[in-house]
């Protein structure tokens, strides 16, 4: 607070002449500034700051909040009939389609060779509400109410209930930043779902907008085409929805098209989002790099005995199973059953092969 | 109407960085001024001895604890504001607002290119030309934001 109540003195008051006092100033900022970069030694303080500015950060959005409050308990009986009867239409569609859920589970299991079905990968989630606040003009980042104290960490997913959101970037103990996938900074490995092409979907710092800077000119993709997380990277696990392809430039002169998506996250409107802790032992879990090399799902998963095999006159002879279309999973090189092999470090192309029917 | 300059520096940086931090619509987020530097500012030109390149620093402080990328960002620029305020304040001052907002002008293009420059440095571009808009608008919103402050503090003399 030097400089704030600097009354007496001359024509510069105490302290030296502008001139030193803004070099001072300046240094220090410099110091902090290389601090908070290259080192973890303000991770604390900004811990610390998080915490000190939330409750203005709440104080600021209070009476939008309030009015929104407001807004709901003056809604009429009517509307609210009507949108529990959406809601409870849409809960049974969605019940109906998660019905045969845990049979899929099981059979996915037993086609990928597995004795037990995986746990599902998401191992708890958390509902978070966003702070309206302005925290970076022209930076696609929000605030949630949130943080330590809720167990969430760093790099954590965040989804709502159409795509991929963002990821936690700083977290403090009762609220969280959350860089979303349309931030500039934000880089996210993605899949073409259509054709498992991997690329990596960059933010644009457009609300609507992700581009995917590295296609080549000549990549199969086109406009419709559905991005769904990779699971590299080891925020997200694959599958997830991310965007859908809108616009495909191709130039002639270009090694690269330049493509555009549209996140399926409703990143304007949301006003709630979901925290997702996965597990780490899932296979379909977020790949981790592990001593230099990537390394996806529980290393200890062990894969089911070989099924018995029918005589050989009842199955179709080894050497056209190959080349039956449709039934041969990607990866399954050998016709033959394989023994089992001791270390199964990835479930789908260890499983061993099943003839055709 | 205030009769210590800090009281009324005080309620006027609060002021600042509610509106500063307040949601608004895109459109009306990406011209909002600095508010926060446009306080700064008019306090280092009319009371360079209660307020300067201190309060300046701790606004900007403030500013990145909200919003920074990296803290001592804002510090830095804000400060920078703060000293040519000061430098110059007795030229500044006895200027029509309008020739103010020019001399503003050049200071908040000077601040957004401190911004823009750490912002580049640190590893946290942001290049598009938006950036820039309220280097502008605060310019222009400089006689009226500059006639309410002055209805908060008059000093004696």
């Amino acid at each position: 607070m030097a400089g704030f109540g600097t009354r007496s003195g001359s024509q510069h008051s105490r302290g030296g002449s502008p001139g030193f006092r803004f070099t001072l100033y300046a240094l220090v900022s410099v110091v902090i500034m290389v601090l908070d970069q290259r080192m973890d030694l303000l991770e604390r303080m900004r811990y610390a700051l998080q915490a000190l500015t939330y409750p203005v950060e709440v104080a600021v959005n209070s009476p939008l909040a309030a009015w929104q409050w407001l807004e709901r308990s003056f809604a009429s009986r009517r509307a609210l009939e009507a949108e529990n009867q959406q809601l409870r239409t849409r809960m049974r569609d969605l019940e109906i389609r998660t019905l045969r859920f845990d049979t899929l589970a099981r059979e996915n299991a037993a086609l990928l060779g597995l004795k037990h079905s995986v746990p599902p990968v998401a191992a708890r989630w958390l509902p978070a509400n966003i702070v309206d606040i302005e925290l970076s003009r022209l930076r696609q980042r929000v605030l949630i109410d949130r943080g330590t104290r809720n167990g969430v960490f760093r790099n954590q997913a965040v989804l709502d209930d159409h795509g991929v959101v963002g990821q936690t970037m700083s977290v403090g103990p009762w609220s969280a930043v959350v860089l979303l996938i349309t931030d500039p900074e934000h880089d996210l490995p993605v899949q073409i779902a259509r054709t498992g092409f991997r690329t990596i979907a960059v933010g644009t710092g457009d609300p609507d907008g992700l581009a995917l800077p590295y296609l080549p000119a000549n990549a199969d993709v086109r406009p419709g085409d559905v991005l769904v997380t990779s699971g590299l990277g080891g925020v997200f696990p694959s599958g997830y929805p991310v965007a859908r392809i809108t616009q495909i430039h191709r130039s002639a002169i270009q090694p690269m098209s330049r493509v555009l998506a549209q996140p399926f996250a409703h990143l304007q409107t949301d006003r709630a989002v979901m925290l997702v802790w996965f597990h780490p032992g899932s296979p379909a879990g977020p790949v981790q790099t592990h001593q230099g090399q990537l390394v996806s799902g529980n290393p200890a998963a062990q894969p089911l005995a070989p099924p018995p095999q029918p005589p050989p006159a009842a199955c179709a002879p080894p050497a056209k199973a190959g080349t039956a279309s449709g039934t041969v999973p990607a990866g399954t090189a050998p016709a033959a059953p394989v023994p089992a092999p001791s270390t199964a470090k990835t479930p789908a192309t260890a499983a061993p092969h099943r003839s055709p029917p | 109407m205030s009769t210590s300059p800090r009281g009324a520096i005080a309620k006027t940086v609060l002021v600042a960085l509610v509106l500063t931090l307040v949601p608004l619509p895109a459109w009306l987020a990406i011209i909002r001024p600095d508010f926060l530097v446009l306080v700064v500012f008019y306090w280092s030109v009319q009371t360079p001895r209660s307020a300067g390149i201190g309060l300046g620093w701790v606004c900007g402080l403030l500013l990145d604890a909200f919003q920074g990328p990296v803290l001592g960002e804002h510090a830095l620029a804000v400060a920078l504001v703060a000293y040519l305020g000061v430098r110059e304040h007795q030229r500044i001052r006895t200027k029509p607002l309008v020739q103010q907002a020019l001399v503003l002008l050049v200071v908040l293009v000077l601040y957004e290119f401190v911004l823009w420059a750490i912002d580049g440095w640190s590893g946290h571009p942001l290049t598009t030309p938006l950036r820039w808009v309220p280097a502008l608008t605060g310019a222009l919103l400089w006689p009226p934001v500059a006639a309410t402050l002055a209805q908060t503090y008059r000093p004696r003399a």
